[in-house]
């Protein structure tokens, strides 16, 4: 068959919204869609370990310390599992790592951020995890067969981490006034940032197109944003915390939220590295990655060495 | 058995477990691979699990009305009785694995012994233990096996964990008043057959993978009395701050 037909074909199957699995035809060009996508997510939970494991040692709460803990393993998990289903796609891990390291792959831009009071990890769990999960849900029907059911298990974990998150930032809005006002400061910084992770608008996203007919990417960056918003912002009023966007209001006609325009020069300047964090988080992957060096090799020549025996 | 004894008892442990857990948590987001990144902070989350346990329990039988979060969060230096091993530092991996493969080997005794006791707190929370410390001996045992054989610079690398932490090793068969009450009551192995214990799986899984134990005698005293390493003021500044600095605040 030439690949003409095969591309027919393929796009068939996924017009029948029938998954496609590894080792099944699929254009290349929907393969590194797909590396690009996955490896990012991936890298956006294993970075995304950093400023919330910057605070376990410090929790207020052995339960708080023990939820946090579980919470950052529950991350490194996903980050394992999203891997996992990359190298489905003909790719190693090492390789995807390289490239990040390299700056060739990305990851969430909302790590690039400090976490600089206990509220933030009340902010990152209700809005980081919140914006995640909205985005996340969507892909549970995305095309490809290992992506998808990654997703369905990892959707599970994160809305306890969203509850957990809820559940921080509201003891603190209903707490002493300091507590309250680091509860608003860390709204204040992360609301942003958050609303940012759903990507440029539509009508500014070159890869959409693409995305949106192979069926990985099944509802558009404004949709799913949109959903976040009008979601949260009566979790925000019944903690009594304000959102801090003077535009935004109910809009009758519409049935949702309209809200102030995202600062989109700091949107470009952060996902092209210019960000608070961005050389912290990336140096200090490639830190531990380099710390870890000897162990991986005394590991491997372990196994040789009995593998051979 | 006086109530205060036991509860000293239990704090004690519970001091370690949750020393030990600082530790191993301070490893999130920096292991050698994502597998074991997970598996070093799991034996965190285990430890800070037997410490709440233990704490709760010393807290209840202290009865002055602390909890456990007061116990962690509002004692000073020399109200932590902790074993200095346990706030020993990640200097590398190996020494991580080192500080936690002794611990577990004496954990694991001990949480055997207070499995059979005849209270139904500390033996539930023990039998519980006993399972999770069994996986941390079966995880750390491989380690100790995987870097003693490795690579040359692994070999080294470990060795000089053993070495370093050695004269730590001796507070974990000391005996005071306490402990001699204690193993009256059957809560306790005595010191001699800890270290019987300790030195014989140590010298068998050391000398297996062409490691050796090391022959200096000094061994450091006093955790027993809040005596420690100059580490655990560190851990406690980290630790505390927020309790300390808003001691008003509900979290």
């Amino acid at each position: 068959m030439v690949v003409e037909e095969l591309e027919v074909l393929f796009q068939e199957r996924i017009d029948a919204n029938e998954k496609i699995e590894p080792r099944d035809y699929m254009p290349d060009a929907y393969r590194e869609h797909l590396i690009r996508q996955m490896s990012q997510h991936a890298h956006s939970e294993v970075i995304g370990m950093q400023p919330e494991g910057n605070w376990i040692t410090r929790a207020p709460s052995l339960r708080a310390k023990k939820i946090l803990l579980a919470k950052v393993q529950d991350e490194a998990g996903h980050g394992l599992y999203i891997y996992s289903a990359t190298e489905t796609l003909g790719i190693t891990r090492d390789e995807l790592i390289e490239k990040l390291h390299q700056g060739k792959a990305k990851y969430a831009s909302i790590f690039n951020y400090p976490a600089l009071t206990w509220a933030d990890m009340g902010a990152i769990g209700w809005l980081v995890d919140g914006a995640a999960i909205t985005n996340q849900v969507s892909l549970q029907k995305t095309s490809y067969g290992p992506y998808s059911r990654s997703m369905v298990k990892i959707c599970k974990e994160e809305s306890f981490h969203q509850r957990q998150g809820y559940e921080v930032i509201a003891a603190m809005a209903k707490g002493t006034p300091e507590q309250k006002e680091m509860a608003q400061d860390a709204l204040n910084r992360f609301w942003w940032p958050s609303l940012m992770m759903f990507g440029p608008h539509d009508s500014a996203s070159p890869r959409t197109g693409n995305a949106m007919k192979w069926k990985i990417k099944r509802e558009s960056n404004d949709v799913l944003r949109q959903r976040f918003i009008d979601k949260t912002v009566s979790q925000a009023a019944l903690i009594g915390l304000t959102i801090p966007d003077s535009d935004l209001k109910w809009n009758e006609e519409r049935g949702s939220y309209d809200f102030g325009e995202i600062d989109w020069d700091e949107f470009w300047s952060v996902v092209k590295g210019g960000g608070p964090c961005n050389l912290k988080r990336l140096n200090h992957h490639k830190k531990a990655h380099k710390d870890g060096a000897w162990v991986r090799k005394a590991a491997v020549a372990y196994a040789k060495k009995y593998s051979n025996k | 058995m006086e109530l205060l004894d036991l509860s000293r008892f239990c704090m004690r442990l519970g001091d370690s477990c949750l020393i030990m857990a600082h530790r191993q948590s301070e490893m999130c987001s920096k292991g050698p691979f994502l597998e074991e990144d997970i598996a070093q902070t799991n034996l965190g989350l285990d430890l800070l699990g037997q410490a709440e346990a233990l704490l709760i329990y010393a807290a209840e039988l202290e009865g002055k009305g602390r909890t456990a979060d007061d116990l962690v969060y509002k004692r000073p230096e020399r109200g932590f009785y902790n074993f200095m091993l346990a706030e020993q530092p990640n200097t590398d991996f190996a020494f991580a694995v080192v500080r936690q493969y002794i611990m577990t080997l004496y954990l694991s005794r001990v949480y055997e012994t207070l499995a059979k006791v005849d209270d139904e707190t500390l033996s539930g929370i023990a039998a519980k233990a006993v399972k999770e410390i069994a996986y941390h001996q079966r995880h750390l045992g491989m380690w100790i096996k995987r870097l003693g054989e490795g690579t040359e610079e692994s070999h080294e690398r470990i060795q000089t964990a053993i070495n370093e932490l050695w004269m730590f090793v001796g507070e974990l068969y000391e005996e005071d008043e306490l402990d001699l009450k204690m193993q009256e009551a059957g809560y306790a192995i005595s010191g001699e057959a800890m270290k019987a214990y300790l030195m014989a799986n140590i010298s068998s899984h050391l000398t297996e993978v062409t490691l050796s134990v090391p022959k200096s005698v000094y061994m450091t005293t006093g955790s027993k009395k809040g005596i420690h390493t100059e580490y655990l003021g560190y851990i406690l500044a980290e630790m505390q701050y927020l309790q300390r600095a808003y001691p008003d605040a509900k979290w």
